[in-house]
């Protein structure tokens, strides 16, 4: 039986206030007042609003919106592919290389990731903007997709594939109608993990963007540059509006989604 | 045929877009600037052979970097920094990670989604966050001065301090969860065993506990120094003129002074230091992986 030791209690609640409190100042001065978001001068909302007269950083949302849906959904496609070939690929040429540019890239610092982009795409002569900031985005996050997935195909029964192939399904059909079903949840959030780090990213944007591709974060950026300002508050609070909501229903499916798996399961079983 | 394909589509996209722009930064660090679009003398012309190509190698932008005192300056406060945080983020997060694995089962989920959450919210917010925190009228010192402890503000933000506390601010889920894994898995009865066996708490903590949770820590710790090495948004919106860190170099050599060879020289350079770091990192995780299957 565990116990939770006072100092279990302690470190968590600590941890948690660190974590969660300079969230909840940035949430609370953007309904501030005044101009500056240090001193509290009163409740409104009128930031906000200031945030919606302003039209470039609509239109970078736009476009950051953009390459985020774009990017994240070619990453899944080629993320799960590659999952698949290092959990069930067996040994072939290269496998080492291969999971090495699938780990490298999530640790590689932006600086280097997005220079070396931005050479190679200036050497084929690609113009840049908003479909190099999709192929830089989608580089980097298919890996994070791939390991996401991996970890859902390791574990589960490779005996369910096997069967489907004894009972007569080409590989393609096996993989639709028995894999794709059981890894769906991990792809579903390797998909989420891909929009919100494309959203997310400033450093490689900035190497890879044009003149006519602004994405918020490098909006964000030269505007926290000089200082902080309410307005940035008021979109910050936005944007962690959204994420919440987003994780928070994420998780309340794939919990679903595991239940009702379980149940099949046990279903099936108990048939045969 | 169909499982070349799979193995090929995404094989040829990442060697093409992860390994082959590293032989293209190497290239260029190793050419001349040159006030032009794209501003650097290709040094190399593909169709003379290799001869030709090993003969007018330049060396001079890594000559110039260890020529100028600020970059390995740059280098070694940036290596500082980062195991120091890296330290402070195991510091802060093995607790963490320790209480959530002791935690009611029920609680668990929870837990973790709130370890998760902010990793999914927008860096830069969360490093932004810190700059209203920090500053001289921030909340810090508003509150440090009215508890009594200091009479005048703190010089904090745009310093090397504000620097540490953003990276294991924001690096620290990469810390948790890893431990956190695995601890979880590890199995209560081995602590029971040698509590039964005469050891104290402590020493079954450090005894059983600690050496289970090492791949976990090895994870974590690759996680926060390797791209911390790198950081760029940390120093440059938290940091002080004085904070050095490599990662900050390169972007102003390449944005503000318009120096493609000698940013590349700056990036092998980089990558070299991290090159044994990303392998024992990928080993690791290998090791991993194979031990789930």
């Amino acid at each position: 039986m565990k116990r939770l030791s006072a100092f279990n209690v302690v470190s968590l609640t600590l941890g948690f206030a660190f974590l969660y409190i300079p969230m909840l100042i940035l949430i609370l001065f953007s309904f501030n007042e005044g101009k500056l978001v240090t001193v509290w001068a009163g409740f409104s909302t009128k930031w906000y609003g200031e945030l919606m007269q302003n039209d470039a950083m609509l239109q970078a949302a736009w476009v950051t919106i953009k390459v985020a849906v774009f990017s994240s959904t070619i990453a899944t496609v080629l993320g799960t592919m590659a999952a698949y070939v290092l959990v069930r690929g067996g040994r072939f040429m290269g496998r080492t290389l291969f999971s090495g540019m699938i780990y490298a890239p999530l640790v590689m610092p932006e600086v280097i990731t997005g220079l070396s982009l931005l050479l190679l795409f200036i050497g084929i002569g690609l113009d840049r903007g908003v479909l190099t900031i999709v192929l830089a985005h989608t580089t980097f996050s298919m890996c994070y997709v791939s390991v996401v997935v991996s970890s859902r195909l390791a574990t589960f029964d490779h005996s369910l594939e096997e069967a489907a192939l004894d009972l007569g399904c080409s590989p393609a059909e096996a993989f639709r109608l028995v894999t794709l079903p059981i890894i769906a949840p991990a792809v579903v959030s390797g998909w989420l993990l891909a929009f919100t780090l494309s959203l997310d990213d400033l450093v490689i944007a900035s190497f890879n963007t044009g003149p006519a591709a602004t994405t918020l974060p490098i909006k964000i950026f030269s505007a926290v540059r000089l200082g902080v300002s309410p307005e940035i508050n008021a979109l910050s609070t936005i944007m962690i509006g959204i994420v919440t909501v987003g994780v928070i229903s994420a998780s309340l499916i794939s919990k679903q989604a595991l239940v009702k798996q379980r149940r099949e399961e046990q279903e099936a079983v108990r048939s045969a | 045929m169909r499982r070349l394909l799979l193995i090929a589509i995404p094989y040829v996209w990442l060697a093409a877009l992860f390994l082959v722009p590293f032989a293209i930064v190497l290239k260029i660090s190793l050419s001349d600037a040159a006030i032009a679009m794209p501003p650097y003398m290709p040094q190399f012309d593909w169709t003379e052979g290799i001869g030709a190509f090993l003969g007018e190698l330049d060396f001079e932008n890594f000559t110039f970097l260890i020529e100028d005192s600020l970059y390995w300056k740059s280098y070694l406060s940036s290596l500082q920094i980062a195991t120091t945080s890296m330290l402070l983020t195991l510091l802060v997060g093995y607790p963490i990670a320790y209480g959530m694995a002791r935690a009611p089962e029920e609680w668990r989920p929870t837990l973790m989604m709130l370890v998760i959450l902010p990793f999914w919210t927008s860096f830069l917010i969360r490093v932004y966050a810190w700059k209203g925190i920090l500053a001289n009228e921030g909340f810090l010192n508003q509150f440090l001065m009215w508890t009594g402890i200091v009479s005048d503000p703190l010089q904090i933000l745009n310093t090397t301090t504000a620097v540490y506390i953003g990276i294991v601010y924001t690096y620290l889920p990469f810390m948790i969860l890893p431990i956190y894994a695995a601890l979880d898995r590890m199995d209560d009865s081995l602590i029971e065993a040698a509590e039964d066996l005469g050891c104290s708490r402590m020493s079954a903590f450090w005894l059983v506990t600690v050496p289970l949770s090492k791949s976990g820590i090895i994870a974590g710790c690759f996680l926060v120094f390797i791209p911390a090495m790198g950081e760029f948004v940390i120093p440059s919106l938290l940091g002080g003129s004085d904070t050095l860190m490599i990662g900050k170099v390169l972007w102003e050599e390449f944005f503000s002074n318009r120096d493609w060879p000698v940013a590349s020289a700056v990036a092998v350079i980089l990558l070299m230091i991290l090159v044994v770091p990303i392998v024992l990192f990928q080993r690791n995780q290998q090791k991993e992986q194979e031990a789930d299957q």
